[in-house]
């Protein structure tokens, strides 16, 4: 790679230069006529920027390993597409309508924004936003949120989803129901972006990317039905060794993800990264120390569990706890989580990734147990604003921000559901089910293609 | 003993597709047939299954199958194998490449635990 870029070097300093020369001398005058400066680039934060969406993006093959390495042999495949599916789907979207109807003004009451200046991107070609970054480098790290929380959806209905209309679906849902909620969660005019003093507190997407997810996932779980054999015939994981990297990837990827989540290059950068840190490491010792009491060992998958759980959780949270608050909320959400998967087994409905004893309910506890342990610096900023603002207002407003992320998620789930259903059966037919979705779907195996053994 | 022991006992072998063995199982489990080992082989069977890669179609020269071991008492062996055949038949319409079922005098049975021999081993 660096090969062939050596030869261009030289031009392309050159006209960098030339762009600086001319930035200088026509930002005085612009800045003049205009009566504002247009913001100037700032490196420090573009470059951590530029990180964080790479870093976001190697989530999704995190997730791919994570989820394939669950699910049985003949279906390793099909699971792993999903995520990259995504990966080709959403970015289209994203670029075709997704930033525009996520960080466009409101249109149609606040429904969703709209901007033709985001219309495949079009208008922000050498636009700088306050934050001094290029505005395309925030639109490609909102895209790789785009891509992975569909993605997560496919963890529920894991091994029994027909590929195209799994496609359809997450194209469906990432228009109607994810670019909506990312935009009255973070757009400057969305609705929940400005409840209370200072807004429902969502840093990096507990309730746009997890809850909805999560929610999505099990309204579809048990749409679909379960399994065929579920739960009477064990389904072992293909390969824990591939899920353990894919749970590792998804940890680092995490760093873009929530430190990121902070668009700048600084204090609230440190502050987002440590509480990511703690907290997916008090999730994992906990759920290990729990099922240790429990089953009398401590599972690998257990520990991996642990981990995603406590990095949901501290999600919404990691822009305003200090890491006591982190430790807290991983464990907590560990001890929900566990609690919540043991009660699927009770109910016997077919999550079969746990997409929602995950993400929905680690994201739900991130979303409200984090009042307990705001930073006193935020409380002060949001009573100068409010007059005076309280820890139990706060937890009406996150209360309010989840309730609406699991009705919307969750009805308007259900009706893309019925709707796609009758347009391409969503479930996999018996034979596809029976000989495995990477060969009835895709015409090939996970391992050992040219000489099975 | 040991002759008597050879004509009532078999050794069930089947090959089927690996996608039949979750469909065989439960059949054999609905049947009363609990004990059986399993295994991954491959092989050249009448069946070209067709693989794609990189666009283009391939068929791999060993196709992979499920063999299925059951030691049975002679009583047992048609109940075995109707399990087996209507399960596979149930679910592929009698496409080429089902498989074949082998079935073998068997001599002798210890169970490692007691040092049971015979019949009641198995």
């Amino acid at each position: 790679m660096n090969c062939y870029n050596q030869p261009n070097l030289p031009v392309m300093k050159i006209t960098t230069r030339f762009f600086l020369l001319l930035a200088f001398l026509v930002l005085p005058a612009s800045s003049l006529i205009a009566g504002e400066a247009t913001p100037v680039i700032d490196s420090g934060a573009t470059a951590w920027m530029l990180t964080s969406a790479a870093l976001v993006l190697l989530m999704i093959p995190g997730l791919a390993m994570f989820y394939g390495g669950l699910v049985r042999t003949k279906n390793v495949l099909g699971t792993m597409m999903h995520s990259f599916a995504a990966m080709g789907i959403m970015t289209v979207l994203w670029v075709a309508c997704g930033y525009s109807m996520a960080f466009g003004p409101s249109v149609l009451g606040g429904w969703f924004g709209w901007s033709d200046d985001y219309f495949f991107l079009g208008g922000i070609d050498d636009k700088v936003m306050p934050a001094g970054i290029p505005e395309y480098v925030f639109s490609m790290f909102q895209a790789k949120f785009a891509i992975i929380t569909p993605a997560l959806i496919a963890g529920a209905f894991a091994e029994r989803v027909s590929f195209k209309s799994y496609c359809i679906f997450i194209a469906l849902w990432g228009v109607l129901i994810y670019n909506p909620l990312c935009h009255w969660v973070w757009a400057s005019d969305g609705f929940l972006f400005n409840l209370g003093a200072k807004g429902a507190i969502d840093f990096a997407g507990g309730t746009v990317v997890h809850i909805s997810a999560g929610v999505s996932g099990l309204v579809a779980a048990i749409y679909l039905g379960a399994r065929k054999s579920f739960p009477h015939l064990p389904m072992r994981p293909n390969n824990l060794v591939m899920t353990m990297i894919g749970a590792g990837l998804l940890w680092v990827g995490w760093f873009g993800f929530n430190a990121g989540s902070s668009i700048s290059s600084g204090l609230s950068t440190a502050q987002a990264l440590t509480a990511t840190q703690v907290a997916a490491a008090a999730g994992a010792l906990t759920w290990i120390i729990i099922e240790g009491l429990h089953q009398g060992k401590a599972t690998a998958v257990g520990f991996v569990s642990g981990i995603l759980a406590g990095l949901v959780a501290i999600t919404p949270a990691a822009g305003v706890v200090k890491p006591v608050g982190a430790l807290a909320l991983g464990a907590l959400a560990t001890v929900i989580c566990y609690l919540a998967i043991i009660l699927k087994n009770r109910l016997g409905y077919d999550d079969t990734l746990d997409a929602f004893g995950i993400h929905g309910v680690g994201g739900i506890v991130g979303a409200i147990f984090l009042v307990f342990f705001i930073r006193d610096s935020w409380m002060a900023e949001a009573a100068t604003v409010a007059g005076s603002w309280t820890v139990w207002q706060q937890l009406g407003v996150q209360a309010l921000a989840v309730g609406i992320a699991i009705a919307y998620a969750g009805i308007g789930t259900w009706i893309i559901l019925v709707v796609l259903n009758k347009i391409v059966p969503l479930r996999a037919n018996a034979e596809a089910e029976m000989r495995g979705l990477d060969n009835y779907y895709h015409g090939e195996r996970g391992y050992g293609m040219t000489n099975p053994s | 003993m040991s002759i008597l022991t050879s004509t009532t006992m078999k050794l069930i072998i089947a090959i089927i597709r690996e996608n039949q063995l979750d469909q065989v199982r439960e059949a054999l489990i609905d049947a009363g047939i609990t004990r059986i080992t399993v295994s991954h082989v491959s092989g050249h069977g009448r069946s070209k299954t067709e693989e794609i890669y990189r666009g283009q179609v391939v068929i791999p020269n060993l196709v992979p199958n499920i063999r299925l071991e059951i030691a049975v008492n002679a009583e047992f062996v048609d109940t075995t194998c109707n399990a087996i055949i209507s399960a596979t038949k149930a679910n592929d319409g009698g496409l080429i490449g089902s498989g074949k079922i082998f079935i073998t005098p068997l001599e002798e049975v210890i169970r490692l635990r007691t040092g049971e021999r015979g019949p009641d081993a198995i």
